[in-house]
């Protein structure tokens, strides 16, 4: 049967997918639009078996293990592994694009740990040649800040930010993952020059943080999906030599675009 | 009560920021700011050095603290910090374990 191949790239990092049911492809198409492009040499690639029932029952929770360099991941809607040297993978899955979705997440924090980046639950944006991370739990307010950016502003995403090191710059670089908004960022990048941690209040502020505050909430906000020391120790390092080159600052907001008069 | 050996574990991330050690186990993620006190602790737990010694040398030292509250304070803290496996402790000396990973 034919295979069908669809090339996924986020933060410049290719990654192959194949299945044998050219719908599932074009369903994917659609759902990462702006982000596909032609062959390329990817870093990692899957074949995908799709199944007519969850491949295990339902349990919300993604389990990733590393063991003899394979990783395995597994949630109610899907099962994945992958040989983290090799970059081959398989997943089985139902036909729905949140599994790949997730595995996409799961991949992108390996590869990025290797190079000293991380993804960050925040949104994103690009405002006169620099981006803007706006980072917080659910609720803080990653949509709301997404929603009021000024036409000038790219939004990246609003929901989880691919942190990428380049030599001493970090850069954000745009994602096709989105919270509430629904849509993805757009396919750009450019350095970081500040990192908010969002809340809500009364008032539009901007608060210093100490180091120490400011590396546990960045720890608090990163993800990494595996208890594994290397992977741990990694991130742990790049979280602080991120703070090392970045600016961490508490932004207090109210829901109104007066708020991005202090960003830029 | 037997004098202890205290060793850090391999098994943790740490950096020192702004005169505070943070602690990280990869083994399950905790995360833990060591105070002055705490630091010079974690700094002399090379394994080799008896804990009293440590308290005496580096806590009772160098800080305005009486002998049987850092005493007290120091067994309670490595306690802590050894059911998280970021600290080994033993009654005998423990050999040197693999550095962490630290930046200053």
């Amino acid at each position: 049967m034919q295979s069908h191949e669809i090339t996924i790239e986020i933060g410049g990092h290719p990654v192959l997918l194949r299945t044998k049911d050219h719908r599932f492809r074009d369903l994917l198409v659609k759902r990462y639009a702006g982000f596909i492009r032609g062959k390329a040499n990817s870093s990692f690639d899957f074949e995908i078996d799709l199944l007519s029932a969850p491949a295990q029952p339902c349990d919300d929770d993604v389990c990733v293990e590393c063991t003899d360099g394979m990783w395995r991941m597994r949630r109610g809607d899907f099962v994945a592994e992958v040989d983290a040297a090799q970059g081959h993978g398989r997943i089985r899955q139902t036909a729905n694009p949140y599994s790949i979705d997730s595995v996409l997440r799961i991949v992108h924090s390996l590869i990025l740990a290797r190079e000293g980046g991380f993804l960050l639950h925040s949104a994103s944006a690009i405002r006169n040649g620099g981006a803007f991370l706006f980072s917080g739990i659910s609720g803080a307010g990653k949509t709301t800040i997404s929603r009021l950016a000024p036409p000038d502003a790219k939004l990246l995403t609003d929901e989880i930010s691919y942190i990428r090191r380049q030599g001493e710059t970090y850069y954000a670089c745009g994602t096709p993952f989105s919270g509430e908004l629904q849509r993805s960022g757009e396919n750009c990048s450019a350095p970081v020059c500040r990192l908010f941690f969002l809340q809500h209040g009364l008032e539009n502020k901007v608060e210093s943080l100490s180091q120490t505050d400011a590396l546990r909430r960045l720890l608090r906000n990163t993800l990494f999906f595996a208890e594994d020391e290397v992977l741990v120790k990694k991130i742990f390092q790049a979280a602080g030599e991120f703070l090392d080159r970045v600016p961490a600052q508490q932004l207090t907001f109210l829901p109104d675009s007066r708020v991005w008069s202090m960003i830029q | 009560m037997s004098d202890k050996y205290i060793a850090r574990s391999a098994a943790i991330a740490s950096r020192m920021l702004a005169g505070e050690m943070m602690v990280m186990s990869a083994v399950d993620s905790t995360f833990f700011t060591l105070n002055e006190v705490a630091t010079a602790i974690w700094q002399a737990a090379d394994g080799q050095t008896p804990l009293s010694q440590i308290v005496a040398e580096k806590v009772c030292a160098e800080f305005d603290v009486d002998p049987e509250t850092a005493r007290q304070d120091a067994q309670q803290f490595v306690e802590e910090l050894s059911r998280h496996g970021i600290l080994l402790i033993s009654d005998d000396p423990l050999d040197t374990v693999q550095s962490p990973t630290e930046a200053a």
